[in-house]
């Protein structure tokens, strides 16, 4: 029999600082985290904004001769598990180890590293090669760090899935739990993408908004004047954990993972799918993974990239799969405050939607000030509301037509 | 002076506090660093140095002492 698997703690560093409280405040008050970037000259990019994270400071966490040693987005993950094992109350002195694991995502992974390696290999030679390279910028890196910094020697795999790589990593975590393979997980992602190599690269895909006179106005979705994504960055993470194991120690639970569904497009290698048909299909596989009708959903926590060509995608798929009830469901997204975290993305959109199901206020999408036609549902436009929570799915989609959704259930009554 | 700015190097790239005393007689293997670690400081080295210590040399280095004498003979040869 399957085992129910619960979400008991949550951790995560954003532009907004680190900890759940600090992200779910910022989006409940509709805060923008985008601004220009400011760690390197944007002068001759088209696009010279990002939701950067600043002064990050992993010191308070770790020591240096810990950290040295680190990539930024493994960096970002370790804070933000150390912040998520906090949060979770977890005594890992009292835990068996070889029963907890590590699923992470990430799109990039060391992309930092690369290019500065890359940069001594071409001005200063093949011998200035550092030989932590590899150890830095492989993408399983932050996930391998994670088990030796906490001893954790459990299942430990890395997924890569462009921007829905950390819902893969909450997906896999959840069936390691549900089959009896792990008792404790810490699952999510991390991403440290705002370099010049992606910036440039995104940029010339006319991917990226380029409303850099008015920053924190760039990021969209849904609107008609939306165009195209900001990019982000940081580290969200979940701790779950067998409801028998949480419930022997009385732990808090803060909800429920009820099902996850995956797919692919089979279309384009970025392009979605214009009927939205992989996108529908993952959505109908959580559902039915949850076993639970279209009807249960209290909310959605959106994709909602704001580029021209997801937002409208994205709306066709819930219509497909909810019908009516689509229109009567808040579907938000909060790309339009973090930017977009790529392979964190979805990991930092479950803490918030977890958070949202605990205090039953589901933050807004900020800049939706003239609809597109083309997205006619209750995008909760600019202004948080209440209201109370029983399932809430989250959608993510990466680039290769890879889509996954999560379906998270509150057990307050 | 050699071996002033070779500590300085190890210090600063093993993020050592300034309670842990690092003297002539101190080796990278008593230090417990692995070998990734050894490679970038002598890469660290060389730059800061601008010499080139050839591979082989390595095993002649017992100690930080026996790397600045190899680098003063070096410099001043």
């Amino acid at each position: 029999m399957l085992k129910r698997v619960a979400v008991t703690g949550l951790g995560c560093v954003t532009p907004f600082g680190i900890g759940r409280h600090a992200l779910f405040d910022a989006l409940s008050a509709g805060r923008s985290a985008v601004s220009l970037v400011s760690s390197f000259d944007t002068s001759e990019f088209k696009t010279k904004i990002a939701a950067e994270i600043k002064d990050f400071d992993p010191d308070p966490y770790f020591p240096k001769s810990e950290t040295r040693r680190m990539d930024r987005f493994t960096q970002f993950a370790a804070v933000a598990a150390k912040d998520a094992l906090i949060d979770s109350g977890l005594d890992l002195e009292k835990t068996d180890k070889s029963r907890f694991g590590i699923v992470l995502g990430s799109g990039f992974g060391g992309i930092a590293t690369t290019l500065e390696q890359h940069k001594n290999l071409l001005e200063r030679g093949a011998k200035r090669v550092s030989p932590m390279c590899v150890p830095m910028m492989i993408p399983n890196m932050a996930a391998g760090n994670l088990a030796i910094l906490f001893g954790l020697r459990g299942p430990n795999e890395t997924l890569c899935t462009a921007c829905a790589s950390s819902s893969h990593a909450i997906a896999a975590a959840f069936r390691m739990i549900q089959s009896g393979k792990a008792d404790l997980m810490i699952c999510g992602g991390s991403e440290a993408p705002v370099n010049p190599l992606i910036l440039a690269a995104f940029s010339s895909m006319n991917a990226l908004s380029k409303r850099n006179g008015e920053p924190e106005k760039a990021s969209r979705p849904f609107d008609k004047e939306r165009d195209g994504f900001v990019l982000g960055e940081g580290a969200g993470i979940l701790v779950l954990e067998s409801f028998e194991h949480a419930k022997a120690r009385k732990a808090a639970i803060y909800a429920e993972i009820a099902g996850a569904g995956s797919s692919a497009d089979a279309f384009h290698i970025t392009s979605p799918d214009p009927d939205g048909l992989g996108a529908a299909s993952a959505m109908r596989a959580a559902l039915a993974d949850a076993g639970i009708t279209p009807d249960k959903i209290s909310a959605v926590t959106a994709h909602g990239t704001g580029t021209v060509a997801n937002d409208p995608t994205e709306t066709k798929a819930l219509k497909s799969v909810f019908w009516e009830h689509a229109y009567k469901i808040p579907v938000n997204s909060i790309k339009s405050m973090l930017g977009h975290a790529l392979g964190a993305a979805a990991a930092l959109e479950a803490v918030a939607a977890v958070s949202s199901m605990m205090s039953g206020l589901i933050p807004p999408t900020i800049n939706l000030d003239s609809p597109d036609p083309e997205c006619d549902l209750d995008y909760v436009p600019n202004v948080a509301r209440k209201a109370a929570l029983k399932y809430v799915m989250t959608d993510s989609f990466g680039f290769g037509g890879q889509n996954s959704v999560l379906i998270f259930r509150s057990l307050r009554s | 002076m050699y071996f002033e700015k070779i500590a300085d190097i190890v210090r600063h790239h093993l993020a050592l506090d300034e309670s842990i005393e690092i003297t002539p007689a101190s080796s990278l293997k008593e230090m417990k660093i692995d070998s990734l670690d050894v490679v970038e400081i002598i890469m660290k080295i060389e730059d800061a140095f601008e010499i080139e210590i050839p591979d082989e040399k390595l095993p002649d280095f017992h100690n930080l002492g026996d790397l600045a004498n190899y680098i003063k003979s070096v410099k001043e040869s």
